[in-house]
């Protein structure tokens, strides 16, 4: 970046920031700007996470004597239920969307997202999603108790006789965050493809951009399988059809094909987009471009395809031939060559740099080391025989907490401090950000890391009370839970007064290189004064290249 | 490269292929007692996986942690690093070797899988897959057939040659066991950790299922797919013993009369349960006790 770049940049323009500061209340408001619905979405996933993370303590302070002595075992199961929807539904596919809606549209040089209206309905949908979901708690029948899966026959026993059953708000609530989901992968997509400035390029466009675009078309052929089966046991439970009632001649295991054939895709949906972000943050805090960019750029892609042909690696222990294992077997070890590239991208991107440990570097970099103990037992967990051993045991447990926790959490965190001062204009407190990051790196490891012997020893995931010789390792875990919990609380000290008080932010705090960082902090309500003009790659570090020809007209200093 | 460096990550490297082996090599202690010919198998296969892993994991992790202390840029030093875009020969052969790694994984767990020659579902009308040779002395043919009935939430074993039901497995040691399994109500999973072996149960469905025990002891079989409010108690014994004392036990069984089995999901549904936290929500009413010709009124306390 050229000087005059920089100090053009760091003009710090007062009125926005009286905006913003002024006009809080327009994020109670049905808005259609993509950084308010982006905010909106933030925030009130984060809620959510509060929510599902106060259900995981009580699992763990459940778990940590081997009998079920703190809540019924009714209660105990809609914990786990609603801790796993809530997580995933309600945490971190609206988070990562949130993010997206926030960053993309500056990130490709549009001044908004294709279909504003459409993106504030999206939205919307997420608090009835959740109030349904809570809803759930004070019917008589108690909430979901069969497992974020739900598969039958399980899900469509119904001992209150009832219609309206904690199920039954759960399939309608799950529904309806699909639909909501689809409306917001539709904004995306075409965004992405229509809304491009000139010279913004496919091959110009910041990592974070194609991971989200990649991530988004897997919700684009995968969502309607997931309503569908949802639609289906809707009706088995209902009305009495029998698609999956094994009683009246239907196939469970039919369900669990619709199911997974979403739902293994739907992690990578969380993840690609993690994938972005540790793209974005790894060259500004190593100040080297990305290694590899354009082959980083393409193994997105590739993933999103690959996620499509694995879904039965979740039921090989199920009612599944031989052959079919060994064929997901096969696929499944697959996804890992485009992941390796990708990791070893970031890893040559760090290497030989002029590292920064901010606290969002240090929260990528925690998250890419436990992404890599997660690859390496996701690997194990892919080869059947160690599967036919491990799976649904505290294993699996461990291992998708280092992807949900280790990386798409902390990821999640890594880029809440990066891009905050951009969205509030104002800068955090370092020292806060560091205990934060410290605790929830112990906090997740205590917690996660002892799963993995408690399940090669065979415990299983989802038991209320376990036999004694499982004590040892589970206390170690519950003690690392509690830790994460409070790992939050600085984190919500250091956000909420900072974005009340904390020190104005420049428009370029990290000297990054990106459209979001030549403009003001936060950013104008149409971004842009001018369409941007692109003349050159991302992440040029090193470089003096400009990154836009019209930067006076982008800013609005016309002379 | 200069000469030293070269040094160093030769050295580097057989440290980390030393560590890696042990590693490997005390993964055999993460696991309960080798009970069965698969878990020799499995348990070398995950040795393995744990020794590459190790390998893998650690050699990235350093590289970032050499990063982390060594390449700090200094307080007021605001320049760039290197303008290193990318480095062709370099990424092709990181693209060979996860290409190469993949085929070599599923090469050697195909391997295994064909050796432990389980009887999935439908194994009959999809590729035979043959048996190895195991590394112990057992025999091929099932010796022994077993009808398994699971519900919610109880265990039943059926012997039928001997015509005697109990709610807990007795194997003979050595002797390759088939498993006929079924369910009355929902998905269950037979899983006995000590034989590292797993199978979903599926309503309407007859799986077969083989294995072979080995050691003489009793184990924990458990249900592995969740099945309702008294899931965690689903569990019973699993008792390898010798041939001989399998068949004491099974013509001392057959001379028992059929009564009915202590079953902790019952017990708990009737008993007035003291917990800090009580909801009420309504459950589906556990099965009658089974009433089988043997059981045991133990509380579950057992071997890892
Ligand atoms: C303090 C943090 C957390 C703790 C202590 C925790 C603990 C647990 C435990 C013990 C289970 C197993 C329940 C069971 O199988 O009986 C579980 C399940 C699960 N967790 Fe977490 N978790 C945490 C955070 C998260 C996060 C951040 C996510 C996702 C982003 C997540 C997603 C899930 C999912 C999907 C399940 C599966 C639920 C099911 O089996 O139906 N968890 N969690
Ligand atoms: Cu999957
Ligand atoms: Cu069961």
């Amino acid at each position: 970046m050229t000087d005059s770049q920089v100090k053009t940049t760091n003009i710090i323009t007062e009125s926005y920031q009286d905006l913003s500061a002024r006009n809080w209340k327009r994020y109670f408001s049905f808005s259609t700007d993509h950084k308010v619905i982006g905010i909106q979405y933030l925030v009130t996933s984060f809620i959510f996470f509060l929510i599902g993370g106060i259900f995981a303590m009580v699992i763990r302070g459940e778990l940590i004597t081997p009998e079920a002595d703190l809540v019924d075992r009714t209660f105990y199961n809609g914990m786990f239920t609603m801790h796993g929807t809530i997580m995933l539904f309600l945490w971190t596919f609206p988070s990562l969307v949130g993010l997206a809606n926030y960053l993309v549209p500056i990130m490709i040089g549009a001044k908004d997202m294709a279909f504003p209206r459409l993106n504030a309905a999206a939205f919307w949908m997420v608090p009835i999603v959740g109030t349904l979901m809570m809803a759930s708690f004070f019917v008589p029948s108690g909430s979901a108790q069969s497992g974020w899966w739900s598969y039958p026959p399980v899900s469509l026993q119904n001992p209150t006789g009832q219609l309206i059953t904690g199920q039954f708000l759960w399939i309608l609530a799950v529904a309806i965050s699909g639909v909501s989901s689809i409306m917001g992968a539709v904004n995306i997509v075409t965004t992405v493809v229509k809304m491009r400035a000139p010279g913004m390029t496919f091959f110009r466009m910041p990592i974070f951009v194609w991971a989200v675009f990649s991530a988004q078309i897997i919700q684009l052929f995968g969502l309607p399988a997931l309503t569908a089966g949802a639609v289906m046991l809707l009706f088995d439970l209902t009305v009495g059809t029998s698609f999956f009632d094994p009683s009246q001649g239907g196939n469970p295991i039919l369900f669990q094909h619709f199911f997974w054939f979403y739902s293994h895709p739907a992690v990578y949906v969380i993840i690609l987009p993690i994938f972005g972000i540790f793209s974005e943050i790894f060259p500004v805090y190593s100040r080297k471009p990305l290694f590899g960019y354009k082959i980083v750029a393409i193994s997105s892609l590739l993933i999103a395809a690959v996620s499509g042909l694995v879904w039965v690696h979740h039921m090989y222990a199920s009612g599944t031939p031989g052959w079919m294992r060994m064929l997901f077997m096969l696929s499944t070890m697959c996804v890992s060559v485009p992941t390796g590239i990708k990791v070893f991208a970031w890893v040559a991107t760090i290497w030989g740099g002029k590292l920064r440990l901010n606290t969002a570097m240090l929260f990528a970099m925690g998250a890419l080391i436990m992404f890599i103990f997660a690859g390496v037992t996701g690997i194990m967990l892919s080869a059947v025989p160690v599967d036919i051993h491990v799976n649904n045991t505290y294993f699996v447990v461990g291992h998708f907490h280092y992807v949900l926790y280790g990386t798409v959490t902390m990821g999640m965190y890594a880029a809440i401090y990066h891009w905050f001062p951009k969205m509030t204009g104002r800068m955090y407190y370092e020292s806060w950000g560091q205990v934060h990051f410290w605790l929830a790196f112990i906090g997740t490891n205590l917690n996660f890391l002892p799963m993995h012997p408690l399940g090669l020893q065979g415990m299983l995931r989802r038991v209320a009370s376990y036999d004694p010789e499982y004590t040892f390792w589970n206390v170690l875990a519950s003690l690392g839970a509690f830790l994460l919990g409070m790992s939050t609380l600085p984190f919500i000290v250091n956000m909420v007064s900072s974005w009340i008080q904390g020190p104005i932010a420049p428009s370029n705090p990290w000297r990054a290189i990106g459209l979001e960082w030549l403009i003001a902090s936060p950013p104008p309500v149409e971004n842009f004064e001018d369409t941007p003009i692109i003349v050159s790659e991302p992440y040029s570090y090193g470089k003096s290249d400009p990154l836009v020809s019209n930067l006076e007209g982008v800013l609005g200093h016309h002379e | 490269m200069k000469p030293r460096n070269i040094v160093f990550i030769v050295a580097y490297a057989i440290a980390l292929t030393g560590i890696s082996l042990w590693m490997g090599q005390l993964s055999y202690s993460w696991f309960p007692p080798q009970a069965s010919a698969e878990s020799l198998l499995i348990d070398k296969l995950f040795a393995f996986l744990v020794t590459l892993g190790t390998f893998i994991f650690l050699g990235i992790t350093g590289v970032m942690i050499y990063s982390v202390v060594f390449q700090r840029a200094t307080k007021y030093d605001f320049s760039d690093g290197p303008h290193i875009e990318g480095n062709v020969t370099l990424e092709v052969v990181w693209t060979a070797i996860p290409i190469l790694l993949v085929f070599w994984l599923a090469g050697y767990s195909y391997y295994i899988y064909d050796q432990m020659a389980i009887r999935g579902p439908m194994e009959m009308m999809h590729l035979s897959m043959g048996h190895g040779d195991t590394t112990t002395a057992v025999e091929e043919q099932p010796t022994e057939e077993i009808e398994v009935i699971s519900k919610q939430w109880a265990w039943v074993f059926r012997y039928p040659k001997s015509n005697v039901t109990s709610t807990e497995l007795h194997l003979p040691a050595n002797h390759r066991i088939k498993l006929a399994l079924t369910s009355e109500d929902v998905l269950h999973g037979l899983y006995i950790p000590a034989f590292r072996v797993k199978q979903d149960i599926v309503p309407n469905e007859t799986i077969d299922f083989e294995f072979t025990p080995i050691k003489e002891g009793t184990y924990r079989l458990r249900d592995s797919q969740f099945s309702g409010t008294y899931f965690a108690t689903m569990q019973t014994n699993v008792v390898v013993e010798s041939p001989e004392d399998y068949q004491t036990w099974l013509a001392e069984a057959k001379k028992r009369k059929p009564s009915p089995a202590y079953n902790q999901a019952a017990a708990e549904y009737s008993e007035h349960t003291q917990r800090t936290f009580k909801t009420g929500w309504p459950t589906v009413i556990p099965a009658d006790p089974p009433v089988v010709n043997y059981s045991k009124n133990e509380s579950p306390l057992s071997p890892l």
